[in-house]
């Protein structure tokens, strides 16, 4: 390629990290950071053991354990009570002992979900390739890294070879522009796009987000866009490092310091998008397509405004989309026509790697503020890491939360996926911060409407979905 | 890993959009530290009832699907979560091979590095293929990734794309990280190159 043809961010990181072009295109790409939990590494140790290998590069790879890890009451793994989560995460602290693996202990506290902690700590940095066997990895995005979820034979790949097999992916650029209205935040802003581009939309695809409303998200607002990029099939969500970027990682524990931030940021600055770059795919929005969004269906592009109603399947041409559409209002519960304002709600949770920081709790505190969780309400607030839970108190949040009826509880995954003991039951109705509204992601039978963490807050007071710019 | 080369089997329908991989196993059978025997979960959400019996009306539970090695299925088969025991509760069960219109990123990728192939045909394609797995234990079909055919019961041949690397690594059971670790000498350089050009790239923190 030559010097001169304008080349896209992802294209820049991509071709930096090329350490060689096979015959057929595939890439054997460098890999700069390599995450771990206890979910999907225990068959790639499994196999590194089986065949004799070693970790080529350990000091490149960390490892916290979050999916199994309890929000309240004793945190040490020998105390989990379901067996088999205990295991996994004595596996991993196993595991880690034995191939020398970075490790961020539970009780420490700097533990949280992995794609909350990774940008925190100043491991997540432009220009650099991360990934890890999760496909939420796409958060680091954020931050101008190439960073993407990976399976976990591909664990095993990175730890034994600190590369990976890649076909080259497409350019996608997603171009929103406006400024957003009263009540609207990131997550508004990615449920829309979902809505816009479908699940599938950016399959094969790395997207990149550009235009002013995203440039004038904040670095919290930013990874929430990234982290749901794997919603509309993309691998990957990049935003082009800027100030915003680099006075977020400036002093963070891991990012480089003195002589080697001055290199570092010098570089970064390099890496934006060339002008008359080219893009195979380009979808542009205005902020006046996004208002406070609620998903009504099992998957995230079935979004509508906060003031919409449920859609009715027999608009639908498609037999096969009609017959799963339907399928879906069954499983929610709903009919069409409904108003989304009219579902009442029994569980709010306020957490996960999409909306788990501070900047997302201090917005569900705004609205709690002085107010109190609807009669038959359950309502959880987890905040993503030790770090942020540490600042939500310094900032008085918790009691602002606690004394509105809110739990308050200790970092994890928790309610996002029913793999601790946080879930929601069959048939119960679940306003969630979370990413992902499949069948049973929260627990058999239950039902998701993903939220912004303002609605989820507002949900959680009203005790149905509320429109937040009326809550004053 | 067991090579890939031309299989005839019996094909099940699942002509659904979006199969995602939460329905493929669910959440709450990842926690295993293994990668076998998750088959029994398979399509859990779609197989059982909540008192574990089978749901007669799901495709699996019924002859001769219980022994299907291929399924057919509709647009974006397995999106969502990365969880690679997606493809080990396919295989584990006895998929071996998955056709559709289009598959998730993740799992087209974790499939063949299990020795699953996902074949891509069009839609009306697939049309047909669901019309042909209906005729139950006469649904025999075969997916020759040598020849890069997928033949109907009819005896049509229905030729399909595939990456010539790909299908070099499954047609002969290739791992991948053996064949990596023959460019070594490769990584080593890349390596010794960023020193220089990325030397502002800290590493992590010292072992467990
Ligand atoms: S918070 Fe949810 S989506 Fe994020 S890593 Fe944990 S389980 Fe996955």
């Amino acid at each position: 390629m030559s010097a001169s043809k304008p080349r896209t961010l992802f294209d820049k990181i991509w071709d930096a990290h090329v350490v060689e072009r096979l015959p057929d295109g595939t890439c054997i790409l460098y890999i700069d950071r390599h995450l771990l939990h206890e979910v999907t590494s225990p068959q790639a140790f499994e196999g590194l053991r089986a065949a004799g290998r070693k970790l080529r590069r350990p000091d490149l790879h960390i490892a916290v354990a979050d999916h199994n890890i309890p929000t309240k009451g004793s945190r040490i793994p020998k105390d989990i009570q379901e067996e088999d989560s205990r295991i996994q995460v004595e596996t991993l602290e196993k595991n880690v002992k034995e191939f020398g693996v970075p490790y961020i202990p539970i009780l420490d506290k700097r533990q949280g979900i992995v794609h909350i902690i990774g940008p925190e700590l100043g491991l997540s940095l432009p220009g650099t390739t991360l990934v890890c066997g999760d496909s939420h990895t796409s958060t680091h995005g954020a931050l101008g890294s190439l960073a993407f979820g990976i399976g976990t034979s591909e664990v095993e790949h990175v730890m034994a070879t600190q590369t990976l097999l890649q076909a080259p992916q497409k350019n996608m650029r997603i171009d929103v522009t406006g400024t957003l209205g009263l009540g609207c935040s990131a997550k508004d802003v990615v449920l829309a796009i979902i809505g816009k581009i479908t699940t599938a939309g950016g399959n094969g695809h790395v997207i990149e987000y550009t235009g002013d409303t995203i440039v004038g998200l904040d670095m919290a607002g930013r990874m929430t866009v990234s982290n749901m990029t794997i919603e509309g099939g993309a691998r990957a969500g990049l935003i082009a490092p800027d100030q915003t970027t680099f006075d977020y990682i400036k002093g963070r524990e891991f990012a480089p310091k003195g002589e080697a931030w001055d290199k570092a940021l010098a570089y970064w600055k390099t890496l934006p998008t060339d002008p008359g770059a080219h893009y195979d795919t380009q979808v542009f929005m205005t902020s006046a397509e996004i208002a406070p969004m609620v998903t009504w269906g099992t998957t995230p592009g079935q979004v509508v405004p906060v003031t919409g109603i449920v859609p009715n399947p027999m608009d639908i041409e498609d037999e096969g989309k009609r017959a799963q559409h339907q399928r879906m209002l069954e499983y929610m519960g709903l009919t069409p026509g409904q108003h989304m304002t009219d579902l009442a709600i029994d569980v709010v949770f306020i957490g996960s790697c999409t909306n788990g920081r501070i900047e997302d709790i201090r917005a569900a505190a705004q609205v709690a503020k002085g107010r109190k969780v609807a009669d038959g309400v359950q309502a959880l607030v987890v905040p993503g890491s030790g770090l942020v839970k540490a600042q939500a108190e310094a900032e008085g949040l918790d009691r602002i939360l606690l004394e509105a009826g809110f739990e308050w509880r200790d970092p994890c995954c928790s309610m996002c996926l029913g793999m601790n003991p946080d879930k929601i039951t069959a048939g119960q109705r679940c306003a969630s911060t979370s990413n992902r509204n499949f069948e049973g992601r929260q627990g058999i039978g239950g039902r998701t409407h993903l939220v912004s963490p303002a609605m989820a807050a507002a949900a959680a007071v009203t005790g149905r979905f509320a429109d937040v710019r009326q809550m004053g | 890993m067991e090579p890939f080369t031309k299989l005839t089997g019996i094909a099940a329908p699942l002509p659904m959009q979006n199969v995602d991989t939460d329905k493929i196993i669910p959440a709450r059978f990842l926690k295993t530290i293994k990668r076998s025997g998750l088959g029994v979960h398979l399509f859990d959400p779609l197989r059982f009832n909540k008192d574990g019996s089978e749901k007669p009306e799901f495709v699996l539970n019924q002859e001769p699907y219980r022994k299907a090695e291929i399924i057919v299925a509709f647009e974006n088969f397995g999106c969502g979560s990365s969880r690679e025991h997606a493809p080990w509760a396919l295989l584990d069960f006895g998929i071996r091979c998955i056709i559709a219109p289009d598959f998730a990123d993740i799992f087209f990728n974790n499939s063949f590095k299990n020795g699953i192939l996902p074949v891509r045909l069009p839609r009306a394609v697939c049309n047909q293929l669901i019309e042909d797995t209906k005729m139950g234990g006469n649904a025999r079909i075969t997916v020759d990734l040598e020849r890069q055919v997928v033949v109907r019961p009819n005896g049509e041949e229905i030729p399909f794309e595939i990456d010539a690397f790909r299908k070099h690594l499954l047609l002969n059971g290739l791992d991948d990280i053996g064949q990596t670790l023959q460019h070594s000498t490769s990584i080593d350089s890349y390596e010794a190159r960023q020193e220089q050009d990325r030397s502002w790239m800290p590493t992590t923190m010292t072992a467990a």
